[in-house]
């Protein structure tokens, strides 16, 4: 039970809650009481201090939408955003449940009558709309990562293409996304004219621009670990004469794989944090959106609704850095060197 | 004829001022089902001949011949036992062993495979760690992983850098007499590579002294005519080991003198008076070594 608990902690990245499992089993109560207190009292009073310091500082700056919003108004607008997602999710049901009913009634009538269904169309809730940044954000991963380990793996073992590529990644590196963005509408927009609507197409812009920016950290990482394979390694290949495949995948691709997982944790990363700008210019229906949509909406909540968006920004950031800092932890064979 | 020929081998590192030339004109040559040991100071070069002989390096100068045929690469023919180990951390022990078994017999099924995989983990005592993986095992456990998948290849010479050097002294004393006992059971020609003159005396049939880098070459040869299979404790009082170990180690002591005297000239150094802590210092240094070769 305490082992579960312990393992629990350290995996969702929540250490502190350490002390507290052991203060529960009765382990060293002062020492954990101390442990507490580091890892728990310092970072609160420090959160509180930063809440009383924005509570007061926010009163002092009106702006044209009002006051800027404290912390109590930001709190008041995420339940405000909760509450209305719930609603619309009944306004949705009931929709369906009228449909059916109706439906079935004209089935009893008539067994062979044309049924219509038809999907509820009321605007997405804030839910959804963090639903559909995940969603993208996940797409330009996924489309940076299959472009950038193979080109990476192939600069790695060859220094030729490295040294053919590298000016080019280099250049193409510190772009930002503001201005991949005009390029990829307009490339998107004459090749994918296809309507069918499997697609968005502001879906596939805003994907397409996470990964232009995104997938240089895996590269350039994959790139980096390949090349630089302990000798150790490389020798035990050749007297073992490993065909060049299984070198690949036997040792250079082993050895490598913590530092292909630190690229693509910092490629998720990126990826995360240009979203936003991505979705806000393309209006892809995810949280970019939802923060441009306030702004332009103008109200007296847009800000603190705003301000919500900023926290689920960083909040889910958060939580997906854990995530592959657990995936990077299960395919490493060195787990220690992993923060 | 011989199976293993060097003829005028010297190599080096480097370019142009910053060159250092580590091994000048090596010759030697071993008899098929020999035991040779290389002794010498460390920095001397024995890695890089053992790699050289491996095919990992190419001399600059003359040849190594194998069977009659240069050497230009690796070969299954000689199985190598690094000094740092170098097994694969993200396998177990027999996916290890079991790597060097599928490269050597591909053509052999699965069953034959494992059964030969399993059958040198055994031979080196490690069964029981079969599914560990490198790092959870001592360096004594990891170096008999090493010794396996090196045998495991049957190569018709089984090369061994400094392979005992990181370990303590007792499993440094149970791993000598494991490959001894390998070896006299199949009998292949063995190259160890050594910087301990008593672990030479006890293993091998012959040991050869490399002279101090840069310039390192091999010196005359030393005959262990001692019946196997030797006991460690009982050759401490055997007279021709006695005999032996003085003379190598007067040789290497001579040797180590000559660079040191060599060195002085070299360098100039400033004038202080050295005081008593560095004199003790350097003294105890010197009865260090003693124990050491």
């Amino acid at each position: 039970m305490k082992a579960i608990a312990l393992k629990l902690c350290s995996v969702t990245g929540m250490k502190w809650g350490i002390p507290f499992v052991k203060l529960f089993s009765g382990e060293e109560v002062l020492e954990q009481l101390k442990e507490i207190w580091g890892t728990v009292g310092i970072p609160l009073i420090a959160i509180v201090t930063f809440l009383l310091i924005w509570h007061f500082g926010a009163k002092q700056i009106d702006t044209s939408l009002g006051q800027v919003p404290g912390p109590a108004m930001v709190w008041e607008q995420t339940k405000a955003l909760w509450a209305e997602h719930v609603d619309e999710r009944i306004k949705a049901d009931e929709f369906y449940a009228r449909q059916d009913a109706r439906n079935a009634a004209k089935l009893a009538k008539n067994p062979n009558a044309n049924i219509r269904v038809v999907d509820y169309t009321g605007k997405p809730t804030y839910i959804d709309q963090i639903f559909t940044s995940l969603k993208t954000v996940f797409m330009g991963f996924l489309i940076a990562s299959l472009i950038a380990l193979p080109i990476g793996i192939i600069c790695g073992l060859s220094k030729k293409i490295m040294q053919a590529l590298n000016p080019m990644i280099q250049v193409f590196k510190p772009v930002s996304p503001l201005a991949w963005l005009p390029i990829v509408t307009m490339i998107v927009s004459a090749v994918y004219v296809t309507n069918d609507g499997w697609l968005e197409k502001s879906f596939i812009i805003s994907a397409i621009t996470v990964s232009l920016c995104s997938l240089w950290a895996t590269l350039i990482n994959t790139a980096l670990g390949v090349s630089s394979v302990n000798e150790d390694y490389i020798n035990v290949a050749k007297v073992l004469q490993l065909s060049p495949t299984k070198k690949t995948f036997k040792i250079v691709l082993p050895a490598t794989l913590p530092l292909i997982f630190t690229g693509l944790r910092i490629s998720l990363g990126v990826g995360w944090m240009v979203l936003i700008a991505a979705e806000m210019l393309a209006q892809n229906p995810g949280l970019g959106k939802f923060v441009w949509d306030e702004f332009q909406n103008g109200s007296s909540q847009s800000l603190a609704r705003i301000m919500v968006a900023v926290f689920t920004v960083g909040i889910i950031g958060f939580i997906l850095d854990r995530i592959m800092v657990e995936l990077q932890k299960l395919v490493s064979f060195d787990k220690k060197t992993i923060a | 004829m011989a199976l293993l020929e060097l003829h005028n081998v010297s190599k080096g590192f480097g370019e142009g001022k910053y060159r250092t030339e580590v091994l000048k004109n090596i010759n030697l040559s071993m008899e098929e089902g020999e035991f040779l040991a290389i002794v010498g100071f460390t920095g001397s070069g024995k890695t890089t001949l053992i790699k050289m002989i491996s095919g990992l390096l190419s001399p600059d100068e003359g040849e190594i011949l194998f069977r009659g045929n240069p050497v230009t690469g690796t070969s299954h023919e000689r199985g190598v036992v690094f000094q740092n180990y170098s097994l694969l951390p993200w396998f177990t022990v027999y996916e290890n062993v079991a790597l060097a078994v599928n490269e050597r017999y591909p053509d052999w099924t699965k069953e034959t495979k494992d059964i030969h995989t399993r059958k040198y983990i055994e031979m080196v005592n490690l069964t029981p760690a079969l599914n560990k993986r490198p790092a959870e095992l001592s360096g004594g456990m990891r170096q008999r992983v090493s010794v396996a998948r090196a045998l495991a290849m049957n190569p018709e010479m089984l090369l061994m850098d400094e392979p005992l050097s990181a370990l303590d002294a007792l499993t440094r004393g149970t791993l000598q007499q494991e490959i001894i006992n390998i070896w006299t059971k199949d009998k292949r020609t063995a190259l160890l590579i050594t910087n301990d003159v008593d672990e030479g005396i006890l293993m091998a049939d012959r040991i050869i002294p490399l002279t101090t880098g840069p310039n390192a070459t091999l010196g005359p040869e030393f005959r262990i005519d001692i019946e196997r299979p030797r006991d460690k404790t009982e050759l401490n009082d055997n007279e021709e080991y006695k005999k032996t170990r003085n003379d190598i180690i007067e040789y290497l002591m001579d040797m180590g003198a000559e660079v040191k005297t060599k060195k002085t000239t070299n360098y100039r150094l400033p004038e202080l008076k050295p005081i008593m802590p560095g004199k003790t210092f350097r003294k105890r240094k010197e009865e260090d070594k003693l124990k050491y070769f």
